[in-house]
C-alpha cells in the first residue's frame, strides 16, 4: 500500500447546543497522513483549533473499532462517509486525495437532536428497545443451554440482524428519517429464535408504537439505510418486521 | 488487617454454603433499598438488571451516550465455561486450575473456583435471553479453544461475542428502565464517592451534556467501570474508558491491588505512526488456525511470500512444542517482543511478526472439498473453498485489518505486534466483592480479584458477567439485609456538599489553568513512559526513572494545561482532563507496585527475576500477596499484604512447553 500524505478543506456543522442556529465553519488541515483513521484526522484539527484558542469540534466516537456505535457523522452527504460498510471510525484517509474539500454534518433527523457540533441524542433508539426489544427472563431462570436446539440458518439469520450496533445511520440516510431497519434488525434477531416466540406480538407491537411516539417518518422502500448501513443490516428484516406486525394485528 | 472473608470447609463447598448461610433481605425491603450502579458494561449491566429483576431500586449511569456502547462490547473471541460439550476432559475444577495457573499463582483460589462454578449459569441464562452464540447443523452450542487451555470451552458469536453478550445484558437493563425498576443516567460521569460514617452512601456525578453536578443517594455504590489500560494512552481500550470513578473511590479509602500486573495481548494491529490514537486488536481466537512466524534470517526484507518455509522461524512452535501458538498471552507477546528486539522484525517499523492463514485456509479447503465430495479438484479450488470457511470464522476480523491496513489478510500474512489490552490489578475486594470502603463494592474488570498476574482469553466476558448476574445478587444482601433501617439519607446532608464542593473546585482549577499544552499531549507523553518502562519489561532502574518523570509531568499538567470551552455545556477536552489528571497519579502508583514486586509473575516481567532460557521467574518465598495499596495523599500510599494460601493447587513453574 502506497502511503502518501494531503491538505485538505473541511467544511463543518458547528452548533452550540440543541436551541442554537448551526453554520459551517471552513477549515484547513495540512500534511494529513493516508494512514490515519478519519477521527484521527479530526483528532489533529482539534488539537490545532485548541492551540490556536479556538474550541474543539465535539463528536462521539468510544471504542474506534467498528462495534459501539457510538460514532456518527454525515461525510460529503454520506453517514460514515464513503466506504460501503464502514463505521467513521474505520474510514481511513487513504479514501480521500490531496486538495478535496469534505463536507461534514451530524446526523440529522427529528428524533435526534444536536447536542453539539457533531453530536447527536439518540436516547429515542434505547426508549424503542424499553418498548419490547428483549426477551422477558429473570437471572436463575434458565435451562441449560444446549436444551433448546436452534436450527443453524436461524440462529445465523438472528445473529446477522443483531450485529446491528444501534447507531443511527439508517436513519440519517432516510429521506423520510425512519428508524425501520434499526427495529426490524431487533424485532428479527428475536423472532427468529425460539426463545423469543412467546412475546413476539406485545413486542412488535410496542416497538412500532414507540418508534411512532418518537417522530420517527415512515418507511417508504428506497432502502437507502441498508445502503448506509455499517453493518449491511439487510431489509429483509423489514419484510419480516411487516409480516411480524400485520400477523400481530391479526391476532388481537 | 486485610480480611478476605472467604468461607471454611472445601474449596468445591465454599460458594454452596455461603449461599445456604447468607442474609436474605424480603421484598418488600428490597424495594426500599437503593443501589447506584456506575457503569453499563457487561458487569455494570448484568449487576444492574438483575439487581432490579430482584426488587432494589437501581440507579445506573454511563458517559456513554447508550449503556449498550460500554466497551464489553468489543471483546470479540468468546466467552469460556465449564459445561464440557466437547466430551473433551473439562470440568469446573479444570477451569479453576487453569485461570490459577494462567493467572501465574497470584489469584485467590476461593474466588476463581467460584467462577468456574457459575460459569455454566452464564451460558444458560444467556441463551435464554436470545444471545445468538454460534451453533452446529444439529443446533447445539459450538466450542473454540484458546489461549493457555487443551480443551475446547470457548461459547462465541463469531468475532462479536462482547457484543452480543453485552447486548443481551443491555436488552434486560432496558427491560427493568421500562418496569421502573432502573433509573438510567446516560453521559453521567462520576467524579466523587459519598461516605458517611464509613459507609459508601452515594456518588457526585456530572452530567457532560450540561456540566452540572448531581448528587446521588444510595444505600451502596457498585463500580463496574472496567480497567485502566489506557494510562499506556495506546491501548486496545476505548477512547472513554478511564479510571476516574475507581480513582475517586481509591483516594477515599479503598484499596487499589496489584496495579502493576496488566496485560499486553499478543495479537493487534501494530502502531503505523504518531497520530495514531487506539490501537485494535486482533482476536486471540485467530491463534487458535493461524501460525506465527518471524523470517529466520535477521533483516530479512523479503515479501513474506517469498520467504520459503524453511527460511520462516514459527518460533512459539519451536519453543512452546505442547502449546504451540495458543500459549497464553504474557508469554505469546514477550516472545513475539524477544524476536523484534532481535532483529527479526517485519514491516517498515521492525515492530511486528506474521499471523498467517495460509496453512488454515489449505487445511479447511481440504476438508471442505471432502465434506462436499468434490474429489479431486486442485489447489487453487482448494484455496478458494478454504477462504470461505476462514470468512465465516473469521470475517469480521479480517475485514477490520484490511480497513485498517490496506491489506488483505487472506492473501498476504497479518502484521501483529502486542499492546495494552486489559487490566488484573483493580480495587481490592474481598469474597464478597466489597472493597475496603464498607457498602462499596467492585465489579468486573474494576476489581482484581480473578486472574491474578496474567489473564487467560475468553475469561474477562466470563468474570463480568459472573460478578454481575450471579456473585451480587447474593453478596450484596448480606450488607443490605443490616441496612433495612436505613432511610435514603438526603442529599443536603453536609457529606454530599462537600463532596460536591471538592468536585467542583477540581473542575474550577482544571478549567483556571489556561496553559500552553493540550490534554491530549499530555496523554501522549504519560503512555509513553509507562509503556518504555513499566510495559512488557521493568526494571528497577527504569521504574525509579519512571516515578521521578510521572511527578514531573503531573505537575506540569497542573500548571500549563491548556482546556478550551466552558465548564457548563458538552465539553470533550474538560472530560478528558479529569481523566488524565487522574492517569497521572495511577500511572505512579502502577511504577511504584512494579518497583516492589521484585519477582517476575505473568504480564509482570523484571528484567532481573528471569529463568536461562527467558521465562519468568517468580518468588513464592516473598512475593505470594496481593500488594494491596492504602492512599494517604497524591503520590504516597501505605502497601497492606494480603497473603494467597493455596490449599488445593500446588503452585509450580509455570510451563507450556
Amino acid at each position: 500500500m502506497q502511503h502518501y500524505t494531503m491538505n485538505l478543506k473541511l467544511k463543518v456543522w458547528r452548533q452550540q447546543n440543541s436551541k442554537s442556529e448551526g453554520r459551517f465553519e471552513v477549515y484547513d488541515v495540512n500534511d494529513i497522513s493516508s494512514e490515519m483513521s478519519f477521527l484521527e484526522m479530526i483528532d489533529v484539527l482539534n488539537e490545532k483549533l485548541i492551540k490556536d484558542g479556538g474550541d474543539s469540534i465535539a463528536f462521539d466516537h468510544d471504542c474506534r473499532e467498528g462495534v459501539c456505535g457510538m460514532c456518527s457523522m454525515v461525510i460529503d452527504g454520506r453517514p460514515h462517509g464513503p466506504w460501503q460498510g464502514t463505521t467513521t471510525c474505520q474510514l481511513h484517509m487513504r479514501a480521500f486525495k490531496d486538495g478535496d474539500t469534505i463536507t461534514i454534518e451530524p446526523f440529522r433527523a427529528n428524533a435526534f437532536p444536536v447536542v453539539k457540533d457533531l453530536m447527536v441524542n439518540r436516547g429515542a433508539f434505547d426508549r424503542i428497545i424499553q418498548a419490547g426489544g428483549y426477551i422477558s427472563v429473570n437471572t436463575g431462570n434458565a435451562v441449560d443451554g444446549n436444551a433448546i436446539l436452534i436450527d443453524k440458518q436461524n440462529a445465523d439469520d438472528a445473529f446477522a440482524a443483531a450485529a446491528c450496533i444501534g447507531c443511527g445511520a439508517c436513519v440519517a440516510a432516510c429521506k423520510n428519517a425512519s428508524a425501520m431497519l434499526f427495529v426490524s434488525a431487533k424485532v428479527s434477531h428475536l423472532a427468529l429464535l425460539p426463545q423469543g416466540q412467546p412475546e413476539s406480538k406485545q413486542r412488535v407491537a410496542g416497538m412500532i408504537a414507540q418508534m411512532d411516539k418518537e417522530g420517527f417518518g415512515s418507511c417508504t422502500n428506497t432502502y437507502a439505510c441498508e445502503a448506509e448501513c455499517p453493518k449491511e443490516i439487510s431489509v429483509m428484516n423489514i419484510a419480516r418486521l411487516n409480516r411480524e406486525y400485520l400477523q400481530s394485528n391479526l391476532g388481537s | 488487617m486485610l480480611d478476605s472473608k472467604i468461607p471454611a470447609g472445601p474449596l468445591d463447598d465454599k460458594w454452596t454454603t455461603y449461599k445456604g448461610k447468607v442474609k436474605l433481605v424480603n421484598p418488600a425491603n428490597k424495594r426500599k433499598l437503593e443501589v447506584i450502579v456506575v457503569g453499563t458494561g457487561l458487569a455494570g449491566a448484568s449487576a444492574a438488571s438483575s439487581l432490579a429483576e430482584m426488587g432494589y431500586k437501581v440507579k445506573a449511569f454511563c458517559f456513554q451516550d447508550s449503556p449498550r456502547r460500554a466497551h464489553s462490547i468489543a471483546a470479540q473471541g468468546g466467552i469460556n465455561a465449564a459445561k464440557n460439550y466437547q466430551n473433551d476432559g473439562d470440568s469446573v475444577y479444570r477451569l479453576f486450575y487453569d485461570t490459577i495457573k494462567g493467572g501465574d499463582y497470584r489469584a485467590r483460589e476461593a474466588n476463581v473456583h467460584r467462577l468456574a462454578e457459575v460459569s455454566t449459569n452464564i451460558i444458560d441464562h444467556c441463551v435464554a435471553q436470545g444471545v445468538p452464540f454460534a451453533r452446529e447443523y444439529g443446533g447445539l452450542l459450538s466450542n473454540r479453544s484458546f489461549g493457555g487451555t487443551q480443551v475446547q470451552r470457548t461459547f462465541y458469536a463469531a468475532g462479536q461475542t462482547g457484543q452480543q453478550l453485552l447486548i443481551g445484558a443491555y436488552q434486560s437493563l432496558e427491560r427493568q428502565v421500562a418496569l421502573g425498576n432502573v433509573e438510567m443516567h446516560t453521559r453521567h460521569e462520576m467524579i466523587e464517592l459519598v461516605i458517611i460514617d464509613g459507609k459508601a452512601r452515594g456518588i457526585i456525578a456530572r452530567n457532560l451534556e450540561t456540566g452540572e453536578l448531581e448528587r446521588h443517594f444510595g444505600h451502596a455504590v457498585l463500580l463496574c467501570t472496567g480497567g485502566y489500560g489506557n494510562v499506556f494512552y495506546l491501548s486496545t481500550n476505548a477512547m472513554g474508558s478511564n479510571v476516574t470513578a475507581a480513582w475517586k473511590a481509591h483516594k477515599k479509602g479503598a484499596y487499589f491491588a496489584n496495579p502493576c500486573f496488566t496485560q499486553i495481548h499478543p495479537t493487534c494491529i501494530p502502531v503505523s505512526g504518531d497520530h495514531q490514537s487506539k490501537l485494535t486488536l486482533m482476536s486471540e481466537s485467530l491463534r487458535n488456525d493461524g501460525r506465527i512466524w518471524v523470517p529466520a534470517k535477521q533483516g530479512d526484507t523479503r515479501k513474506p511470500n517469498e520467504i520459503p518455509e524453511e527460511e520462516r522461524d514459527y518460533y512459539l512452535e519451536r519453543r512452546y512444542p505442547a502449546f504451540g501458538n495458543l500459549v497464553p498471552r504474557d508469554v505469546a507477546s514477550r516472545a513475539a517482543k524477544e524476536r523484534c528486539d532481535a532483529g527479526y522484525g517485519v514491516g517498515s517499523s521492525k515492530q511486528a511478526v506474521y499471523l498467517d492463514y495460509a496453512d488454515a485456509i489449505l487445511r479447511y479447503g481440504k476438508i471442505e472439498a471432502s465434506k462436499r465430495n468434490l474429489g479431486n479438484i486442485g489447489t487453487d479450488a482448494i484455496i478458494a473453498l478454504g477462504k470461505e470457511v476462514v470468512k465465516e470464522k473469521y470475517g469480521n476480523l479480517f475485514n477490520m485489518y484490511e480497513k485498517i491496513t490496506g491489506e488483505n489478510p487472506y492473501e498476504i500474512p497479518m502484521r501483529i505486534y502486542p499492546a495494552v489490552h486489559y487490566t488484573m490489578g483493580g480495587l481490592w475486594v474481598d469474597y464478597e466483592l466489597k472493597t475496603t470502603v464498607d457498602g462499596l463494592y467492585a465489579l468486573g474488570e474494576a476489581n482484581f480479584s480473578d486472574h491474578g498476574a496474567n489473564r487467560l482469553g475468553a475469561s474477562a466476558l466470563m468474570q463480568g458477567l459472573a460478578d454481575g448476574y450471579f456473585v451480587i445478587p447474593y453478596t450484596l444482601g448480606n450488607y443490605l439485609a443490616e441496612e433495612i433501617r436505613t432511610s435514603n439519607i438526603s442529599t443536603d446532608h453536609p457529606a454530599f456538599i462537600d463532596a460536591e464542593k471538592v468536585a467542583s473546585d477540581r473542575i474550577n482549577k482544571l478549567m483556571t489553568i489556561q496553559g500552553k499544552q493540550t490534554v491530549e499531549s499530555f496523554h501522549k507523553r504519560l503512555g509513553k513512559i509507562i509503556w518504555d518502562k513499566c510495559g512488557m519489561a521493568r526494571n528497577e532502574e527504569g521504574l525509579k526513572q519512571a516515578i521521578a518523570e510521572v511527578r514531573a509531568l503531573r505537575d506540569e499538567f497542573w500548571s500549563d494545561v491548556k482546556i478550551p470551552g466552558i465548564i457548563n455545556q458538552m465539553n470533550p477536552e474538560l472530560d478528558k482532563a479529569g481523566r488524565v489528571a487522574d492517569f497521572l497519579e495511577l500511572g505512579e502508583l502502577m511504577c511504584l507496585d512494579a518497583l516492589e514486586r521484585k519477582e517476575s509473575c505473568g504480564g509482570h516481567f523484571r528484567e532481573e527475576y528471569q529463568t536461562p532460557d527467558g521465562e519468568a521467574l517468580r518468588d513464592d518465598n516473598d512475593f505470594m500477596y496481593v500488594a494491596a495499596w492504602e492512599s494517604k495523599e497524591v503520590g504516597s500510599w501505605n502497601l497492606h499484604k494480603e497473603t494467597l494460601d493455596y490449599e488445593v493447587v500446588k503452585p509450580s513453574q509455570r510451563s507450556y512447553k
